[in-house]
């Protein structure tokens, strides 16, 4: 089978397949906003966003953006039947009252105890914490989407994080350009792999040991 | 403080006249010092050198691969920066808003937020204690009024705005649309009460007014 890295699209794809009907769920700046763009059926997905918005509809098209709707990525979406709009604070309490079901989240790194890394890289003074910290300790469930490696190629799934933490031990699941992993109390299981690729070779560019899932299988690209 | 999230609900006239006025030694309390929207952004007031101290969520940008002003400002040491989880920063307005002595969140626990915060462990799980957060002024906008002051935002303007009427001693308002006579606005639909409002002002509509927000700004 040909080798092929999964594309960001696709990766985002994988973990909104596990979203259910009904859930409030919040999606981090950046790639995790992918996760809207799927399709979700006949699962009705209640969209949360820091700046109060709650249950929000998809991008706005060029030309019909509402100068005064943007998302957490200040990106104009687009209200639909049912939205509501609540001020920071009360935003702030559905995301750390435990009402957000999950929220995907980008890092740097993530370990094997569930720790992740996203606000602060390697030799810069300031960084940005945003909303992350909050929804990390709030979320019932913290997914990341990310590069399984860094550029120049070292892994970011580790035995412990190198960069300043996120959020402790609440990681519970990782999908990246090379498949889906569990973190359970005995580290990252792979569930799923990227088409062409062994388990050998996943591990080989990751840190943490990675325990084989015995359901393993490709990575899962169409809704259950 | 200077209000909004994004460009919705950020007061870029009342920031411009603060430019124009050019009062140093600044605190200033934002999500994110922007500089990229307008020639009117709360980042613009840092650029100028007005600041001392910044309160914020984001101190440089979160796409690691964009060096900000701000950043280049910040590493070369011209001001001090607290950097806030968001939905702390809020709790701790709201806390100074409304007389709460301090509070304990779990947000931060385990990471460098936390260093030499008091920790408690309530029912099992550890909490962090965090101090209010007050202005002397505050900068919002808002898309109605009336003269009392009583306010109603558009959509995501609303953002940070409510807290920080209430969390300064004074509360500037920049009105989009338009400033009613009282009875003009419904009760029922009033976001912020007038008795958190000191000033109101109209501003211009765009461009004029600012608050551009240019399609190619879009991550995607």
């Amino acid at each position: 089978m040909e080798k092929q890295p999964l594309d960001r699209q696709t990766i985002c794809n994988r973990l909104a397949m596990e979203f259910e009907n009904d859930w409030v769920v919040n999606l981090g700046i950046g790639m995790p906003t992918l996760c809207a763009n799927v399709p979700f059926g006949d699962r009705d997905i209640i969209l949360q966003s820091e700046n109060g918005l709650v249950g929000y509809g998809p991008l706005a098209k060029e030309g019909e953006e509402n100068k005064n709707l943007v998302d957490a990525g200040a990106q104009y979406v687009t209200t639909r039947p049912g939205t509501a709009i609540v001020h920071h604070v009360d935003s702030f309490t559905i995301i750390r009252g435990g009402y957000v079901e999950v929220t995907v989240l980008g890092a740097y790194e993530v370990a094997e105890n569930g720790d992740f890394a996203s606000w602060k890289t390697a030799g810069r003074k300031g960084g940005g914490i945003g909303g992350a910290m909050d929804l990390a300790v709030g979320a019932k469930r913290v997914w990341i989407t990310m590069a399984h490696t860094t550029r120049d190629g070292k892994p970011r799934l580790l035995k412990r994080c190198n960069l300043p933490l996120t959020a402790v031990g609440v990681v519970s699941m990782v999908a990246t350009d090379y498949g889906l992993f569990e973190i359970t109390s005995g580290g990252f299981v792979l569930k799923e792999f990227a088409p062409g690729y062994t388990p050998e070779e996943i591990q080989e560019i990751t840190e943490a040991t990675l325990t084989i899932s015995p359901d393993l299988r490709k990575f899962q690209t169409r809704n259950k | 403080m200077l209000g909004g999230f994004g460009p919705p609900g950020m007061p870029q006239n009342l920031t411009g006249a603060l430019l124009r006025r050019g009062v140093k030694d600044l605190t200033v309390i934002v999500n994110r010092l922007d500089s990229s929207w307008s020639a009117a952004d709360p980042g613009k007031l840092l650029e100028r050198g007005f600041v001392r101290k910044v309160c914020c969520a984001f101190s440089a940008s979160p796409h690691p691969s964009q060096v900000t002003e701000f950043e280049r400002l910040h590493e070369a040491g011209l001001f001090e920066a607290e950097l806030i989880p968001q939905g702390t920063m809020v709790e701790r307005m709201r806390a100074a808003a409304a007389g709460i002595g301090a509070f304990y969140t779990p947000t931060g626990v385990g990471t460098e937020i936390a260093e030499g915060k008091e920790h408690k462990v309530i029912n099992g799980r550890t909490y962090i204690l965090e101090y209010p957060l007050p202005a002397d002024y505050a900068f919002i906008r808002a898309t109605r009024a009336d003269t009392f002051g009583n306010l109603q935002y558009h959509m995501t303007q609303r953002n940070f705005n409510p807290v920080m009427a209430m969390a300064s001693k004074n509360t500037f308002a920049e009105i989009e649309e338009s400033i009613e006579e009282p009875g003009c606005l419904d009760p029922d639909h009033i976001h912020t009460p007038g008795i958190f409002i000191d000033r109101i002002v109209k501003i211009p509509p765009p461009p004029e007014g600012l608050w551009t927000f240019p399609s190619e700004r879009r991550d995607r």
